[in-house]
């Protein structure tokens, strides 16, 4: 099963690279993976999409909490949560497509963010499943660029009592998932 | 007053208490160098880095205090590759220091530059490039204090030469505070409790201690468990020490060259309460097998280690000894005696035992002679293959920090500079380093450090003239097409003991056994005995790779 996990680190260099290695040396998956800062500069956040078995994700939680630059780690897959991604698409733009690409582009209500006489650039934000049927109604006038940021991910209000902006750098005060039943 | 980054290194040293380093030096760390003159950290200069990083390792275990590495740049730093990653899979509390080429240089191919922090990232608890001066300190106090807490390991500092040159005030910080790193000690109570529950309802118990026993000092809290309770306990090979090794309820090492009653016990049981063990492939066999009939206790310090090989039904996450003393407080026993009585059949059907022969040593038998001979009085290294599994069978260790040997990742030519480092921290015991002659010929040059330092280490070289252990697997499951295996040509370990310095002593009938070793021990100088033993013999019992560990071979 895809988990989205949420992982709090020090905003330090190197810190991408032993999350990236503890991945590939464990034999995890990362099937997405963004990172930026939080309120705290010291702080960045990474939500990372992962797959497999319960064992599995319970090893990916259990060894990212183990690197001495994590901070906090929350599988927001056990609760509810809002995920998000942002696309860039070019599209081959003739004069005859222009209308249609405009009505595609107010459908899913994204904006033009750059037009030349050839094509035309679109940014959309949303979940999966609407970039991609956003892509699949672009493809046959013709895709040229496609650039994705990964995805982005947050636990939805009820959280919101323990979220951020109390010197906590950006991150939620309680665990949204329980640490190890011990 | 502003002082220079090798002096910082030095008197932050002092602030740790460390009063050995291990090291090798070179162009990056001369600052360091030249202040150890001034200094009275005494250094061991080794003959190779490797040599370094394994007595470091060597003298952790045998002391219980973090060992201390210095290496150069470049090579100097992936010297000690191997150890690092033999400390991180025993978790061996190191810190290791390199040199690094200067900040302005990084990344720029100079000369003896390597990505030191990179290359032992997997391989390290944790590791630190020090870019500033100023962080110096407290990344040193870091470094102490991740290694040598929580579930212990090595931890590696990387230090670029103009850090080492430039200026800064000292201030050690008196507390450490890393908001990503607060190890738990304290095992939860509600899980004790169901643990507990478990214990006083099991009808076959089994203990299954490791390392952790070890590392957490918690031999007397584990005996008395065992004594109060009377559960017959096994230990893996990290964990031998925990428990007296003569104690009625002890049932030997168990796993792939474990004793059939320990492995049948495991099998049979009812509770398995693993301690400080982390169900290594080793101990366990083929998985599905293994103590198939039982629910599971398991303590460990580090919760990564719980349900990553094996699902857990009690897991305890915290420090061994705190767990053991709580679970002493209330436990109440069943009654297993019938499960006892069964075990002691096993005992009696499937004891250990080889040939003894007049003529030709037996290896088994050098080891049960050092053992009845300095018995409680000797730490005792190791290398790795059949000497070091005969070790784990024929000799007993009634104490913690007794035995040093390379369990996790297998490293021959650890032996040797472990007890190397073991001699300095303990000098007034007696410490072997019983020995292979393919292990030994790795690190042979380190009886030069030995000699240099006089630490009068004893190297018991289990002579059979070949790589024992590949050989008795291609034996047993090659068809006996034996390759790469031979060690015919070596040298004359006597004479080379002698060019070294040191004494060189040499047995090759079984009647010579005792008196060489009495000699042996008699000196007060590094000695090589070379015992020149049967070629054949094989380690018994063996479980094959990938098969339970119930299926055992016993000769």
């Amino acid at each position: 099963m895809r988990h989205t996990i949420s992982v709090f680190v020090e905003n330090k260099f190197g810190v991408l690279a032993r999350i990236a290695g503890l991945f590939s040396a464990r034999g995890f998956n990362i099937d997405s993976l963004s990172v930026g800062e939080t309120t705290d500069p010291t702080v960045s956040r990474m939500t990372i999409l992962t797959s497999g078995d319960d064992q599995i994700i319970e090893q990916v939680i259990k060894q990212l909490r183990r690197l001495v630059d994590v901070i906090k780690v929350i599988d927001l897959t056990q609760s509810d949560y809002v995920e998000r991604e942002m696309v860039l698409i070019k599209v081959d733009a003739p004069s005859a497509h222009r209308a249609e690409i405009l009505r595609i582009c107010d459908i899913f209500r994204g904006k033009i963010v750059d037009v030349n006489p050839k094509t035309m650039t679109m940014e959309v934000t949303g979940d999966e499943g609407k970039i991609n049927a956003l892509i699949d109604l672009l493809k046959p006038i013709g895709i040229k660029e496609i650039a994705r940021t990964g995805k982005v991910a947050m636990a939805r209000g009820k959280q919101d009592k323990n979220l951020a902006g109390k010197g906590q750098g950006g991150m939620p005060l309680e665990e949204v998932v329980s640490e190890e039943k011990t | 007053m502003k002082i220079s980054g090798s002096e910082i290194f030095i008197r932050s040293l002092k602030e740790e208490k460390v009063s050995h380093i291990f090291g090798f030096p070179g162009a990056t760390i001369l600052g360091i160098y030249n202040q150890l003159l001034d200094s009275d950290i005494q250094h061991i200069l080794v003959r190779h880095e490797q040599g370094a990083i394994h007595a470091a390792d060597g003298y952790a275990r045998a002391s219980g205090k973090p060992g201390v590495c210095l290496v150069t740049s470049g090579p100097g730093a992936t010297n000690t590759v191997t150890g690092v990653a033999t400390a991180f899979m025993d978790s061996i509390p190191v810190v290791i220091f390199t040199g690094q080429v200067p900040t302005s240089m990084i990344g720029n191919d100079a000369f003896q530059e390597v990505d030191i922090v990179g290359i032992t990232r997997s391989i390290t608890k944790h590791n630190y490039l020090v870019s500033q001066v100023k962080d110096l300190a407290r990344i040193i106090k870091e470094a102490f204090h991740i290694a040598t807490t929580g579930r212990p390991g090595p931890v590696l500092v990387d230090l670029p030469r103009d850090v080492l040159m430039d200026e800064a005030e000292f201030h050690y910080p008196a507390e450490v505070s890393i908001r990503g790193y607060k190890p738990n000690y304290i095992g939860h109570p509600k899980q004790i409790e169901a643990a507990l529950k478990l214990i006083a309802k099991a009808k076959r118990p089994v203990i299954y201690s490791g390392g952790g026993v070890i590392r957490s000092g918690a031999r007397q809290e584990l005996l008395e468990l065992v004594n109060k309770t009377n559960i017959p306990t096994t230990s893996t090979l990290m964990g031998l020490g925990g428990i007296p090794g003569d104690h009625p309820r002890f049932l030997g090492m168990l796993g792939m060259h474990g004793t059939k009653y320990a492995n049948l016990a495991v099998t049979e049981c009812d509770l398995l309460i693993a301690i400080g063990a982390r169900f290594d492939d080793r101990a366990t066999g083929k998985l599905e097998k293994f103590a198939p009939k039982a629910k599971y206790i398991h303590i460990d310090i580090d919760p990564a280690t719980i349900s990553k090989n094996v699902r857990v039904h009690i897991p305890i996450v915290g420090d061994a000894k705190l767990i053991l003393r709580e679970i002493n407080k209330a436990v109440v026993p069943g009654d297993y005696s019938a499960w006892i009585e069964r075990i002691e059949e096993w005992k009696r059907e499937f004891p250990l035992s080889y040939q003894q022969d007049d003529e030709i040593i037996k290896p088994q038998y050098v080891i049960e002679q050092i053992y009845d001979l300095v018995k409680d009085r000797a730490i005792i290294a190791t290398d790795v293959g059949q000497h070091q599994m005969w070790v784990a069978h024929y000799y007993k260790f009634n104490d913690r920090r007794m035995l040093l040997t390379s369990g996790g990742l297998g490293t021959m030519g650890y032996g040797l500079p472990a007890a190397i480092g073991a001699q300095v921290a303990c000098p007034d015991k007696l410490v072997f380093d019983i020995a292979g002659d393919g292990s030994f010929q790795m690190v042979l040059q380190e009886l030069a450090t030995a000699v240099q330092y006089n630490l009068p280490v004893k190297v018991a070289i289990i002579n059979n003239q070949c790589l024992g252990m590949v050989r008795q697997w291609q034996e047993l499951f090659m068809n006996k097409r034996y390759s790469g295996v031979c060690l015919k040509c070596a040298p004359d370990f006597v004479k080379l003991a002698e060019s070294y310095g040191a004494v060189g002593l040499r047995a090759s009938k079984p009647a010579e056994v005792r008196p060489v070793l009495n000699e042996a021990i008699s000196v007060n100088k590094p000695v090589v005995i070379d015992f020149r033993v049967a070629c054949e013999e094989n380690v018994f019992p063996m479980v094959p790779a990938g098969a339970g560990i119930e299926e055992m071979l016993l000769s």
